[in-house]
């Protein structure tokens, strides 16, 4: 491999792994601080490429597409949260893993019935259409490091969200005892619905800014979903550096490995998640 | 066992073995079906319901037999059910040990997580290596052959011989399981399942026992996943894939966890309602989305049936009890 390639996948990797990053953020703070697994995440992830899909056809570009997707994600966050997974803060991981199975389920029909079963495609804006040219014969497609400066954006926008505004004070003190939250005055289920909507949103958005490169199809959350459990897995559970920085391991490691050893590309990030539990059974950051 | 659930037992049993002479060749079939499945979700049942361990990779077995399956049986020809179940059973006993060391280390919501990945990885395995098939998987042309000095002993292509076949592996493992339980080996488990801390200060290697239902319970996965291979005449990614691991989760819960009958019953209830629910001659159109009503089924399970359908009868107190 020479350099240029070498750069162009070590870019993709880290591309991959910081969208990767969007979606396991939102898990594991879910889960950091409500205590919910959340199988169905991946379904958000699937609902933001389809409004990305649907809204970018509606009103002609992506750009104007986000920012609507980003609200229907978001009042979809609070009406779950309100439904469903209010009644499972208490309960034991196996409901919470029974209830959001159903709701896969749930998401994949209405999917099939609202979109069909077809494979879409979604254009890229225009104004990031272009590609850096890096040889005579390679070139570099600039919106996907727009979509990495973007997610970069978003991580060092969580950092700030976390450790310096008042919601964020809220956020950590409710993961880290809720009683004792609620009895400071913090406002717990509405802290709760908050964070569960960010995720809901987070990995919607991953969604919609993927769309273009991966295309859209059906059951395109399974897979992300179980890779993202990889990532909070490696990353230790409900710490989102430990997230960012085992999102793009994994994100190296499956760009590296499908170039490398295409037979074997599905099972590497599996491989490097078992070295990692035999190292730390819980996570490079377990809190 | 009280003497009244064995009279009962004893009286299914019977029910069952009684079916073939007057059910349709279909029914038969789907009975077969539901009894796999139901071996299939008592061996979750041992870990989610005995031991606390909550699998969501358990299709990884039950996939990983009927892949041995099909790798050792000749192009269009029968293996011998001699050497390929015990093969296949052995296959799943290693890969529970290789999976068990790594992901027993963790509990709670990782080991639910990392049970999902491993499952996944062998997905891979066979999905994307020269050892599966690939997406279209592997066909069997003839179901093994159980030979004793050159006679076929049973006729298993005879859908009523599978039937009963089957039947008894059911009635089997059911036994063997519930002596297992109720011997100290099960006690072991259900202290370590209330409290491993404590079974540990009391002079019980918790890991070691862990470990071994983790074995015993992937290879009776293994079990189901080869009588399911034998059935369906053809092995696919989709086996091993986590609507399978899902699906027999939700069987688990849905019959009531803990209780070997319950899970059995819960299989039962939930291939029948999958039958239902995708019935064209019925839904007409709207069986194509049967998943959706599935779907809302297991959520409502989920909110408001926490005991699973077991528990709606006298079994509370029994329960109660296994629960501490």
């Amino acid at each position: 491999m020479d350099f240029y390639s070498f750069l162009i996948q070590l870019l993709n990797g880290v591309q991959y792994g910081l969208l990767l990053f969007l979606v396991a953020s939102g898990l594991t703070l879910v889960f950091g601080i409500m205590g919910i697994i959340n199988l169905a995440h991946g379904s958000f992830y699937m609902v933001g490429a389809y409004l990305a899909f649907s809204l970018a056809g509606l009103t002609g570009n992506l750009f104007t597409a986000l920012p609507l997707g980003i609200g229907v994600s978001v009042l979809l966050g609070f009406a779950l949260e309100w439904l469903f997974y209010r009644h499972l803060y208490a309960r034991d991981h196996l409901y919470q893993v029974l209830m959001t199975y159903g709701l896969i389920l749930v998401f994949e029909e209405l999917r099939s019935i609202i979109w069909g079963d077809d494979v879409h495609g979604v254009a890229v804006p225009d104004l990031l259409s272009a590609s850096l040219p890096l040889t005579d014969n390679l070139s570099y497609p600039v919106y996907r490091l727009a979509m990495s400066g973007v997610c970069l954006l978003i991580a060092g926008g969580l950092y700030g969200l976390i450790k310096k505004t008042r919601l964020g004070m809220m956020i950590r003190a409710g993961s880290s005892n809720r009683e004792m939250a609620e009895a400071l005055g913090v406002n717990i289920k509405r802290v709760y619905t908050v964070v569960f909507a960010l995720g809901v949103a987070l990995a919607a958005f991953a969604g919609m800014i993927a769309a273009p490169v991966s295309s859209v199809y059906p059951n395109m959350g399974a897979q992300v979903l179980i890779i993202c459990f990889v990532v909070v897995v490696i990353g230790g559970i409900g710490s989102v550096w430990g997230a960012l920085l085992a999102a793009i391991l994994i994100g190296l490691t499956d760009t590296f490995g499908k170039v490398l050893l295409p037979d074997y590309a599905g099972m590497s990030t599996y491989i490097l998640m078992a070295l990692v539990l035999l190292w730390r059974p819980e996570g490079l950051f377990k809190r | 066992m009280k003497s009244k659930t064995s009279v009962l037992l004893l009286i299914v049993l019977l029910l069952f073995a009684l079916f073939p002479f007057v059910g349709e060749k279909f029914y038969v079939q789907l009975v077969a079906k539901v009894m796999i499945m139901a071996i299939f979700a008592m061996s979750l049942d041992l870990l989610v319901g005995y031991s606390g361990l909550v699998s969501l990779g358990h299709a990884a077995f039950f996939g990983l037999a009927g892949y041995v399956l099909a790798r050792l049986a000749p192009q269009y020809e029968a293996a011998s059910l001699w050497t390929s179940l015990p093969l296949a059973l052995a296959a799943c006993a290693a890969f529970a040990l290789l999976t068990g060391l790594l992901v027993l280390r963790t509990s709670g919501v990782y080991f639910i997580m990392v049970t999902l990945a491993f499952a996944q990885m062998l997905f891979f395995v066979f999905h994307d290596t020269p050892l599966g098939g690939g997406s279209d998987g592997i066909y069997l042309y003839a179901k093994p052959e159980l030979m004793l000095g050159g006679t076929s002993l049973l006729n298993l292509e005879d859908h009523r011989v599978f039937y009963w076949f089957v039947l008894g592996l059911v009635a089997a493992v059911y036994l063997l399981l519930q002596r297992l339980l109720d011997a100290n080996f099960g006690r072991a488990l259900i202290g370590i399942k209330s409290n491993e801390h404590r079974m540990r200060a009391l002079g019980y290697d918790t890991f070691r026992y862990k470990l071994g239902i983790y074995m015993l319970s992937g290879m009776l996965a293994g079990l189901a996943g080869y009588l399911a291979a034998m059935q369906y005449g053809f092995v696919n990614p989709d086996i091993l894939g986590w609507h399978t691991s899902g699906s027999v989760l939700v069987m688990v819960i849905l019959g009531g966890m803990g209780t070997l009958h319950g899970a059995a019953l819960g299989a039962f209830v939930f291939i029948l309602l999958q039958e239902v629910l995708s019935n064209q001659a019925w839904f007409g159109p709207v069986a194509k989305h049967w998943q959706l009503a599935m779907g809302l089924f297991i959520i409502a399970v989920a909110l408001f049936l926490p005991r699973g359908l077991a528990g709606l009868s006298g079994q509370r107190k029994l329960r109660e009890e296994t629960h501490g």
